[in-house]
């Protein structure tokens, strides 16, 4: 039996669908993530969890017991919020201790228990300060000590990091990753972020519109995605408009109109005729500027249009013959080198037969 | 912009001159040793003195405190519930009944209570203007209330929520510490208007009941002495305090308002 | 959710019933004293008469308000003490909009102490306020003397200040004016610099800026200022009853008569019933004024 388990959960908000008809599960110990763009339902989602609202259908249950109409200082769960909402007027060891309080556990084991998550977080010696004289990192792990002081079965965050700046977001990832393994609670967080996403999670739920679109480990969302949705949504992606011109048993071909034919792996459920778009990662696009006709790979000409030069790698954008334009990414690997095209070249795209997904929408 | 703003300036010391030379001429007057107001004679204290052998001045001026302190402090128990109950749900009708006694022409609700203290035998006297007091300090200590919990951070009720205080605990541990401060300021905000209330007074007050305006009133239409002036200073003073003290505790409270 | 609904009414019942007792209660008491008729001795004359051969009568009348409505005496104090009040209002605004304007473009921490500047007078005794103009305008007062002075230079008649409608006027802009300014200056307040600098960018002089900028964006401020000013001073007394003698009476002053002194309840009651229906009536407007305003700016 799973830990939390959501079962065809709706929210509705006057005639708008917030959250409509969502299952999940999620079991102990893993760090799960609810990825999706504004208003696609997930903080809705996770207020259902913590007891803030209730689902207009379906049930949350937690450790095999139904939770509707239990309030939420009865749920064994705790959230770490986006503001981090630490309580300005009580001092951060009365802001961690306040669980504890609220449970009836006597002050001076309080005190103890408060030390020692103080220790946890690398907070020593900071008990008698106030939230306002903490920096936003240190309020950030306040606000997890404060959530996880008495072992809750499960800890929900809501873009806890959307606040920092991104040397500090980076570093508190690790931080996170770190403190879930060795604490061992599931975690449920909640982010728009999908490269925090893919760096942080057990197993991700792409949300769009109250849908759950897909639901899997970070690499298979990112390789095969399901959709034309989580194909963009999920790093950036190459979309190119194709449709399906004649099936096999683990390949097919696909006809991109304008440029011709291509191969790629067979998708479930399509057959000659089937319309949809072709998803491929600018990393699996590879440039030369002579024709290789490679085996195992489809080929395109066309010429460099323009790049972005990001330091590590350096992206080309180069203008196919049927107009469209395609993304490729090639790492500098000449130090000072900030391209090896220049706009104009006449070059050739290729990819690796299993490199792109033909995608319905 | 120099020539728009030195205009600027100009009218606005106007402006406080209009609105300080009056006071200060009152404060002034009060050590004047002259029955009249008008030229100054020499700096004296005798009006001063004059006011602690007034009896009904002392009994006045008791009154008042009474009167300030018995009403701010029901209408800030009130208000504040008033406050937090139309910041938390929607309500019709109380936003109404709090905000019109504030709204409308004072001398109705003076008028109006009048007919019902008659109206249901209640004597006037001290118990009939507090109860009239209390009514119109209730708006203003729910408005200053509101405000201060509007400016909260609902989060930190949720999060006291999550993580096992009860609604009921969740306000006593972190809604009411932090919305204190405007409690406060609306309180003394309160006894202030208590205090300095003419007009609903008047009406309410019946033959016996003395308050402090109330006798600067009869001052003012019988015999104007200096005395006069002397307890004005001197309520002035007391006002400028509780007022200071106020706009520290709630900043922004008096802006809103 | 049932406890919620309890929650409500255990927060909102509490004021609400005291607020219901003595506010909503008493003013339909005086709806009802309108049409009641006087009592012999002043106050109101009992509801249910009893007449020697047992019958009883309901002492209801509209005397009352055909009284008001035949008399122009009285029309004429309403449009008197509207008048008053219009005049005191746009003092007001007169005074108070430079007032308000240059709080507003101080920088920030001169702000709260220039607001606490302004409030102070207000929150003195308001008949103390008054007290102080009757020095000032005085016949005996250094002010008055210096202006007939003045005025007997180029051969005019020394003129009395003190107790006439001038008085009165000069009482109510002052006793209001911070009600003007507070408003006025959360608005401005509000007002964001750079939409006069990009005016100025596109050519618009000073005079310019503020006609076509500030002046439409402070429309808001300005209504509720002006209602704050123009509905008590509609329905004072003191201030007339105090600085303005004979000649300057305001409906408010007839209103306390009605009430104290000739005790004709149920006529005073009518008074008050046609100042509360203006009263509320403007209230209203204003109100609605500017929340259009606000949905146009």
């Amino acid at each position: 039996m799973a830990l939390l388990e959501i079962r065809n959960v709706t929210r509705r908000f006057g005639s708008f669908i917030a959250v409509n008809d969502v299952s999940l599960s999620i079991e102990a110990g893993e760090f799960f993530c609810l990825l999706g763009p504004s208003g696609c339902g997930k903080t809705t989602l996770l207020r259902m969890m913590a007891g803030f609202d209730a689902p207009d259908g379906g049930s949350v249950w937690l450790d095999g017991r139904d939770m509707t109409g239990v309030a939420p200082e009865n749920r064994n769960l705790h959230t770490v919020f986006q503001s981090y909402a630490l309580f300005p007027h009580m001092s951060v060891a009365d802001n961690i201790g306040f669980p504890l309080k609220m449970a009836g556990i006597a002050p001076a084991e309080i005190k103890k228990r408060v030390d020692e998550a103080l220790e946890d977080v690398s907070l020593t010696g900071m008990s008698s300060r106030y939230p306002n004289e903490l920096s936003g990192g240190q309020r950030q792990r306040v606000a997890v000590a404060r959530a996880l002081i008495n072992r809750p079965k499960l800890l929900l965050l809501d873009e806890p990091l959307a606040a920092l700046d991104a040397k500090l977001k980076e570093h508190m990832q690790l931080e996170l990753i770190t403190l879930q393994k060795e604490v061992g609670i599931a975690f449920v967080y909640v982010t728009h972020d999908q490269q925090e996403a893919l760096a942080l999670a057990h197993r991700i739920a792409v949300m769009n519109h109250g849908r759950i679109e897909q639901l899997d480990e970070p690499s298979k969302i990112y390789s095969f995605p399901k959709n034309r949705f989580v194909a963009d949504f999920i790093g950036t992606c190459n979309i190119l408009e194709a449709e399906v011109a004649q099936t096999d048993s683990d390949r097919m071909r696909v006809r991109i109109p304008g440029l011709g034919e291509i191969v790629t792996l067979q998708t479930d459920d399509v057959q000659a005729g089937t319309r949809g778009v072709l998803a491929l990662r600018p990393e699996q696009v590879a440039i030369s500027a002579e024709l290789t006709r490679e085996q195992d790979r489809n080929h395109f000409g066309g010429k460099i249009f323009d790049f972005l030069y990001l330091g590590d790698v350096t992206v080309y954008v180069v203008e196919l013959e049927n107009g469209s334009r395609v993304e490729a990414m090639l790492p500098n690997s000449s130090p000072g080198r900030a391209k090896f095209f220049e706009p104009g070249d006449p070059v050739e795209i290729s990819w690796r037969f299993d490199a792109g997904r033909f995608l319905t929408e | 912009m120099n020539r728009r703003s030195r205009f600027l300036w100009i009218a606005s010391m106007f402006a406080f001159a209009f609105l300080y030379a009056p006071l200060v001429i009152v404060v002034v007057y009060s050590f004047n040793d002259s029955r009249l107001n008008a030229q100054w004679v020499g700096f004296t204290l005798e009006w001063y003195r004059k006011l602690l052998e007034d009896e009904e001045m002392l009994t006045a001026a008791w009154n008042s405190l009474v009167i300030g302190v018995s009403a701010s402090a029901v209408a800030t128990v009130l208000g504040t519930m008033a406050g937090y109950a139309m910041y938390r749900y929607t309500l019709r009708v109380l936003p109404i009944l709090v905000v019109a006694p504030i709204a409308i022409p004072e001398i109705l609700m003076g008028v109006s209570l009048l007919i019902f203290f008659v109206a249901i035998n209640l004597t006037l006297g001290l118990f009939s203007i507090v109860l009239a007091h209390i009514a119109f300090c209730i708006g203003f200590v729910a408005i200053v209330v509101r405000a201060r919990l509007a400016g909260m951070d609902d989060s930190l009720v949720e999060a006291a929520r999550d993580l096992g205080a009860t609604p009921y605990r969740a306000f006593r541990l972190i809604t009411l510490p932090l919305i204190m401060p405007g409690v406060i300021a609306g309180a003394l905000m309160a006894f202030t208007l208590s205090i300095d209330d003419f007009v609903i007074t008047y009406f309410t007050a019946g033959a016996g009941a003395m308050t402090l305006p109330l006798k600067i009133y009869t001052m003012v239409k019988i015999s104007v002495t200096p005395e006069v002036n002397a307890v004005s200073t001197l309520l002035m003073l007391l006002t400028l305090a509780l007022i200071v003290i106020a706009s520290k505790l709630s900043p922004g409270t008096l802006r809103g308002e | 959710m049932q406890g919620r609904r309890l929650h409500k009414w255990f927060i909102s019942g509490p004021p609400l019933l005291y607020l219901t007792v003595f506010f909503a209660i008493p003013t339909l008491i005086m709806v009802l004293a309108s049409i009641r008729e006087p009592g012999d001795f002043g106050g109101l004359a009992p509801l249910l008469e009893q007449a020697e051969d047992g019958r009883r009568t309901l002492n209801l009348t509209l005397e009352n308000y055909q009284r008001f409505f035949s008399d122009s005496l009285y029309a004429e104090l309403f449009f008197k003490s509207f008048a008053y009040a219009l005049l005191t209002t746009s003092l007001c605004l007169l005074i108070g909009y430079p007032l308000s304007l240059l709080i507003a473009r101080s920088p920030k921490r001169h702000r709260d102490f220039l607001v606490l500047l302004v409030i102070l007078p207000f929150w003195s005794n308001f008949l103390i306020r008054v007290y102080a103009w009757m020095i000032i305008l005085g016949p005996q007062s250094v002010f008055t003397g210096a202006l007939n002075q003045f005025l007997a230079w180029f051969g005019f008649e020394p003129v009395r200040l003190l107790f006439t409608p001038f008085a009165v006027i000069v009482g109510l802009v002052y006793v209001h004016l911070p009600f003007m300014v507070l408003p006025l200056y959360a608005n401005l307040e509000k007002h964001d610099p750079a939409l006069l600098d990009a005016a100025q960018d596109l050519g618009a002089g000073a005079w310019q800026r503020f006609v076509r900028i500030t002046l439409p964006l402070s429309l808001p401020g300005v209504f509720a200022g002006a209602a704050l000013v123009f509905i008590p001073a509609f329905g004072i007394f003191a201030i007339p009853d105090i600085l303005g003698g004979t000649g300057g009476i305001m409906i408010g002053n007839v209103i306390k008569q009605q009430f104290l002194d000739t005790r004709d309840w149920p006529f005073g009651s009518v008074l008050s019933m046609v100042l509360t229906v203006v009263a509320v009536g403007l209230a209203g407007g204003a109100a609605w004024y500017a929340r259009r305003a606000r949905a146009l700016a």
